[in-house]
């Protein structure tokens, strides 16, 4: 089975005025980012939290605390999975408890990374609340999870792969969707 | 993928590569340790069988408490308990616990080997909990998580290890170890338990009968404890032992200034070790204990938490490959 380049879903530019918008609707929606902790889903959720901390911090001029979470030890397929994940660490410098906190990943699919990430950070203590950004929202969940902040909303079918690509990671700047062909 | 394990049963047969994916799956385990909520689901609904057919605290304590954070049950065998004493053999207690299904086995035996004679037996992975005097793996990777955290590097490490090494697992999990990373490792203790053997255990090896000259130069030290259970010819006096090796603060001096000091447990103080030593900043011997969790969590994920085809991991197989 080959994976191809169906089509291009944003560009760089697109993909930096998204997360501007994002940025805005994150601070009017928050009333006040005093509480805000941002929290990355490994990996590609991290720089993109990374960017929105920046771009909210610069318009609410306070500076906003960025944590990155790995999911691995609390996903839900690890007997089913091939080949066996590897850990890695989570680091968020900041107490959980109390605060006003935002998962950040670049994909929301079934909602299972999703739920994984909460069980990660009910670890952690208590959030006063957990609300969840995401670059695209491409549907099929299979979880009750929702996004309180969707870049792109697109519709996909179950082939089709859609690959968040950054300059952090992957040295180019696009969202492509891909599809696997026999 | 070759750096993949299905058992662990000895250090000497891995490679540099293997160890330090090893130590980097601990990190994240190592942060774990600082959690408020210390109970993963990950290992939901596996069984861990402890055959410990030798005495062990410690040890014991840190598979069962490592099992229980990843959110495993464990099988708890004790070398005192009945069936051991009636004179069951070691094939037959390993197949009985087998028929109630456990997902792996941590064995500590007093017989060197008896991990990899079980390993053959079972269908599931086995973890050396120590087997006699040959290794005992964790505690050597655990060592050198600490060596390595309180360095920043394993490599070029200059190593001195005092004591009983010749009936020492410790001691030959920790020269193999250490070895595959450059390091040059002095032994130092009386001479019937020094033979000139052990300098072949691995390059870089030497003996050095003065602990005063082992000292010199020294930035890892590490001090073993008097094993009276496996020693069976006559040994030496214990106020003879503190005179010339016990691990002294003005011998600590001869080392160089950081140079950290560990111990594997159980620690006699006022007889391999000054109190004064083991309390001092210098001393990891609780790091040691942390690390020990951290290292047994990660590798009872490596093995445990993964496929559950046994044809997948011969393939995986370490060993297979070696």
């Amino acid at each position: 089975m080959r994976v191809i380049e169906k089509r291009q879903l944003m560009s760089a530019d697109e993909i930096r005025r998204t997360l501007d918008r994002l940025a805005h609707e994150i601070v009017e929606k928050t009333g006040g980012a005093k509480d805000l902790g941002l929290i990355g889903v490994r990996r590609r959720g991290i720089p993109l939290a990374q960017r929105l901390a920046n771009a909210i911090g610069a318009s609410s001029k306070v500076e906003i605390p960025v944590g990155t979470l790995d999911i691995t030890l609390y996903r839900d397929d690890l007997s089913t999975v091939a080949p066996q994940p590897v850990v890695q660490s989570s680091e968020i410098p900041f107490p959980v408890d109390d605060r006003d906190l935002l998962l950040v990943d670049d994909v929301l699919y079934t909602g299972r990374t999703v739920r994984a990430a909460m069980n990660g950070l009910f670890d952690l203590g208590r959030p006063r609340r957990i609300r969840l950004c995401v670059l695209v929202d491409r549907g099929h969940r299979e979880l009750p999870v929702e996004a309180s902040f969707i870049g792109r909303t697109v519709e996909t079918t179950d082939t089709e792969i859609i690959e968040v690509r950054l300059n952090e990671i992957d040295r180019e700047e696009r969202v492509v969707i891909m599809d696997r062909v026999d | 993928m070759s750096h993949r394990f299905h058992h662990l049963l000895a250090i000497e047969p891995l490679s540099r590569e293997q160890i330090t994916f090893l130590l980097d799956q601990a990190k994240p385990f190592q942060e774990f340790q600082r959690y408020p909520l210390k109970k993963l689901a990950t290992l939901r609904g596996k069984t861990i069988a402890l055959s410990f057919f030798e005495n062990s605290t410690r040890t014991r304590i840190s598979f069962a408490t490592a099992a229980a954070r990843m959110g495993a049950d464990t099988m708890n065998l004790q070398a005192e308990s009945s069936s051991l004493k009636k004179g069951e053999s070691l094939l037959d207690t390993i197949h009985t616990l087998e028929a109630m299904k456990p997902d792996a086995f941590v064995i500590r035996h007093s017989s060197s080997g008896a991990a990899e004679f079980v390993s053959r037996r079972v269908d599931v992975p086995v973890i050396n909990a120590g087997d006699g005097t040959h290794e005992h793996p964790t505690q050597g990777l655990l060592d050198a998580l600490t060596i390595r955290d309180r360095r920043g590097q394993l490599d070029g490490c200059k190593i001195t290890i005092i004591g009983d090494i010749l009936h020492s697992r410790v001691a030959r999990s920790n020269i193999h170890l250490l070895a595959k990373f450059g390091a040059l490792i002095t032994l130092c203790g009386p001479a019937m338990w020094l033979p000139r053997e052990l300098e072949c255990l691995a390059p870089n090896v030497r003996r050095v009968p003065v602990l005063e000259d082992a000292l010199d130069g020294a930035d890892v030290i590490m001090a073993l404890r008097i094993q009276q259970e496996r020693i069976h010819e006559p040994s030496l006096p214990a106020d003879e032992y503190i005179l010339r090796y016990q691990l002294t603060p003005a011998r600590l001096r001869l080392a160089r200034p950081d140079a950290i000091v560990l111990h594997p447990g159980p620690m006699i103080r006022g007889l391999e070790i000054d109190p004064a030593v083991a309390d001092s900043s210098q001393s990891c011997v609780l790091e040691q204990v942390t690390n020990g969790l951290a290292i047994r969590m990660a590798i009872l994920f490596e093995l445990v938490a993964g496929s559950s085809d046994p044809q997948e991991h011969v393939k995986d197989s370490a060993h297979a490959s070696d």
